[in-house]
């Protein structure tokens, strides 16, 4: 029997995005990471390939984390201490791109000192994220944004409240900014709006629409992601943005990834746990259209990438 | 796919006797389209036109139900491609996979069945158990069915099989598997059996070709694998999503009967590096019935568990607790109160943390309309006002002598406008995780 294949096809696709420059464009990187340009839900080959493949980042921070999992600590051990170490650490795990968190306690020539050696270190486009706190997201942001001029660097998180300074800085520096909408679609696209309305590029816009971890309400976000994949092929434009999403700090915060005593025996093994939490968080994201996942643990962006490269391969 | 009343009227006698109550077949028909009456009505039906009927009434995901003595594992019936649109309702059987000829086989099952892990106030345990025929099966499910009353997969050839299903009585287990070389011998034992029958093939082609043959034999409670090639491997994971939404839209979209039942899938035997609990999870979220694990093992089940526990929620309906003031460990009226939302995820993060610490408290649970603190706070759910109301309607102040208040650290900004919404009380702002309840109350709190 012949099984005629149902067939979707959409009027919309998902705009591309690229992250960093090379010399030749103005930048430092060694390489530039696009993402994007989907024109039917993910992974369906046989309707259409996805023209790139979602790409890993792997989040480092300014400063030794104080509240990470002991298990991370371990692993990155005295990398922790030194932003350019750390980076150049997570480009040989094998990321496609940095995250850099800015810490609360730092001043501003702390973070730029912080980013600049981070740029030094590794080729790899750079995410840079402010503490997350409106006032010090954009103190910290804006001069980190001019001294990186020209490096479309992503500079996060914009939210409602705080994405006017940060979507100024980007728009003088020639880079990109994150915009994070709580779980919502509506809010997600007016965020797009407002920030698309101060004039930059929606070519520049990464979506954020948050993300819970396994067990503290990923399903949520997975909806959403859903939704608003759905939304960008039906042809709602300020819907077609690339979305990124934070798997590894999610997955990290849960009870389960970040303590070891004191805890169900029927929850098994504590780094095996903790791995898979990070892991089934981003699988799970990705099937539901994930452009750039944020991971923390190396075994974890060893087991999101061979998954990514299988999706991207049908065999 | 239902019929329209046009549809119908042709099935009928269309004689107008009007002994069904209307005054024509034609009005009959109308009114069946609109599941306004019983067929029944109608004592002139031919049984042909029944069956066609009857037919058309099916769910285009057949639900297929593996019974033993006292569980049920149920699959299929689903009616959305996206959880968003409705829910998905029938969670994927998680079932182990162990060998008849383990000699390890009783201590193996006896760990599994006796495997319980709690997640938000729900046990949850495994589903069953698949049984490989490569030894003595009667024997085996002897040993099984010692410690574990839950349903079986037996797997194995026609001959093996065959061995153990007289144990097996009053039950339905599915047996795998048909393909294009066993398919009668198969359907022959599944049929005489009343048992389940899962079916192999390389391709949807192959695959609704067999499952139309084996139907034609009177098995109907069939499970499709489509996770095969056609030299017997494994698909990887972006031809399995393929297969798994083909297969799904052909059963919704179309109502392609011979590919209308649900999945059965093997994780661990994807030979393409992204190994067991990544399959797995794809599985999970896209469209698998029956999933069978090779590994037992805590750290895996329990993530597992819960993706299938969360992606099967039903999206329209919250999952929330009683907003009301909640003790934990019998708090004297000087414990410290904390505050949260009826989000239950959120509200049993912050009581399996207190409680687990040991830690006297008073627990007020707003109402945020089961949405998280983060989520709740955006959405204009947990502000200061509906705070304060809470502790107002509680009558928190005449059971607690203490006045110190406690919020979630990611509201922090509410502790202004809550001083002055509670004049009585001291606003203290909580760390952001409710991991880090304890070490707060602890030092900031110095609760004993
Ligand atoms: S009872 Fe049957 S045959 Fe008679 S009018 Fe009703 S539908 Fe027609």
């Amino acid at each position: 029997m012949a099984v005629e294949i149902p067939k979707d096809s959409w009027p919309g696709s998902v705009k591309e995005v690229t992250l960093g420059a090379t010399p030749a464009e103005g930048g430092t990187r060694s390489r530039t990471v696009t993402v994007g340009g989907e024109t039917t839900l993910p992974f369906m080959h046989f309707e259409a390939p996805p023209p790139h493949p979602p790409a890993i980042a792997i989040e480092i921070k300014s400063r030794r984390p104080q509240d990470w999992s002991p298990l991370l600590g371990e692993l990155w051990g005295a990398a922790m201490n030194a932003p350019a170490e750390w980076a150049r650490q997570a480009e040989d795990a094998d990321a496609d791109l940095l995250v850099l968190a800015l810490d609360i306690e730092d001043t501003v020539d702390d973070a730029v000192a912080a980013v600049q050696s981070v740029l030094q270190a590794s080729g790899l486009p750079l995410i840079v994220w402010g503490p997350g706190q409106a006032e010090k997201d954009n103190e910290l942001l804006v001069p980190v944004a001019e001294a990186t001029k020209g490096e479309r660097v992503v500079l996060g998180i914009c939210e409602d409240k705080n994405y006017r300074t940060i979507v100024a800085a980007a728009l003088a520096n020639d880079h990109l900014v994150q915009a994070r909408a709580p779980m919502d679609v509506n809010l997600s696209k007016q965020l797009n709006i407002l920030i698309s309305d101060m004039g930059l590029p929606l070519d520049r816009i990464l979506m954020d629409p948050t993300t819970g971890a396994l067990g503290y309400g990923i399903e949520y976000g997975y909806s959403v992601m859903e939704r608003l994949r759905l939304a960008a092929l039906q042809g709602d434009a300020m819907t077609q943005l690339p979305m990124i999403v934070t798997p590894g700090y999610e997955a990290w915060k849960t009870k389960e990834a970040k303590v070891g005593e004191g805890v169900p025996a029927a929850w098994g093994d504590w780094q095996a746990r903790a791995i898979y939490w990070e892991t089934l968080t981003a699988v799970a994201l990705l099937e539901s259209g994930a452009d750039i996942v944020v991971l923390r643990h190396p075994e974890s962006v060893q087991n999101v990438k061979q998954a990514i490269a299988n999706l991207m391969t049908p065999a | 796919m239902a019929l329209t009343g046009i549809q119908i009227y042709k099935l009928l006698p269309q004689t107008n006797c009007k002994e069904c109550g209307l005054p024509t077949c034609l009005a009959f028909a109308m009114k069946l389209a609109a599941k306004q009456v019983e067929l029944a009505a109608c004592p002139y039906v031919s049984e042909e036109s029944k069956a066609k009927l009857a037919a058309s009434a099916a769910p285009p995901i057949r639900l297929v139900t593996l019974k033993a003595d006292g569980h049920e594992v149920k699959a299929g019936n689903e009616v959305v491609l996206f959880r968003h649109e409705k829910t998905f309702y029938h969670k994927p059987g998680l079932f182990v996979r162990l060998k008849a000829a383990d000699p390890d086989l009783a201590a193996k099952v006896e760990a599994i069945e006796n495997y319980t892990v709690n997640y938000v106030g729900m046990d949850f345990t495994v589903d069953g158990f698949a049984l490989q025929a490569d030894g003595d099966l009667a024997a085996a499910i002897e040993t099984v069915r010692a410690a574990s009353k839950r349903p079986l997969i037996l797997i194995g050839e026609p001959q093996a099989l065959e061995s153990g299903l007289g144990a097996l009585a009053g039950e339905t287990p599915l047996l795998y598997a048909a393909d294009s070389s066993n398919w009668e011998a198969m359907a022959d034992l599944a049929a005489q059996h009343k048992c389940a029958l899962a079916v192999r093939g390389a391709s949807l082609d192959e695959l609704a070709d067999l499952t139309e043959k084996i139907k034609a034999k009177g098995v109907e409670d069939l499970v499709l694998d489509p996770g095969l090639n056609a030299e017997g491997r494994r698909v990887n994971m972006a031809t399995w999503l393929a297969r798994a939404t083909q297969i799904r839209r052909l059963a919704l979209k179309k109502n392609f009967r011979p590919l209308g039942y649900p999945l059965i899938t093997f994780p661990a035997e994807h030979q393409d590096g992204a190994g067991e609990a990544v399959h797995a999870a794809q599985h999970i979220a896209k469209y698998a019935g029956f999933i069978v694990l090779d590994t037992f093992a805590p750290e895996l089940l329990y993530p597992l568990l819960v993706l299938r526990e969360n992606i099967y929620t039903d999206p329209q309906k919250p999952i929330q607790v009683q907003p009301e003031l909640y003790e934990i460990n019998a708090p004297s009226p000087d414990a410290p109160v904390l505050v949260t939302t009826n989000f239950s995820i959120t509200y049993f993060a912050v009581a399996n943390e207190v409680e687990g610490a040991g830690l006297p408290a008073w627990l007020v649970v707003t109402d945020a309309e089961g949405m998280s603190v983060l989520t709740a706070w955006a959405a204009g759910k947990f502000d200061a006002e509906r705070i304060a109301k809470a502790v107002k309607d509680f009558k928190v102040a005449e059971k607690v002598r203490n006045r110190t208040l406690v919020i979630p650290g990611h509201v922090a900004v509410l502790s202004g406008e809550l001083e002055e919404e509670l004049p009585d009380w001291e606003i203290r702002v909580g760390p952001r995780e409710a991991v880090d309840l304890p070490a707060f109350m602890k030092q900031a709190l110095q609760t004993a």
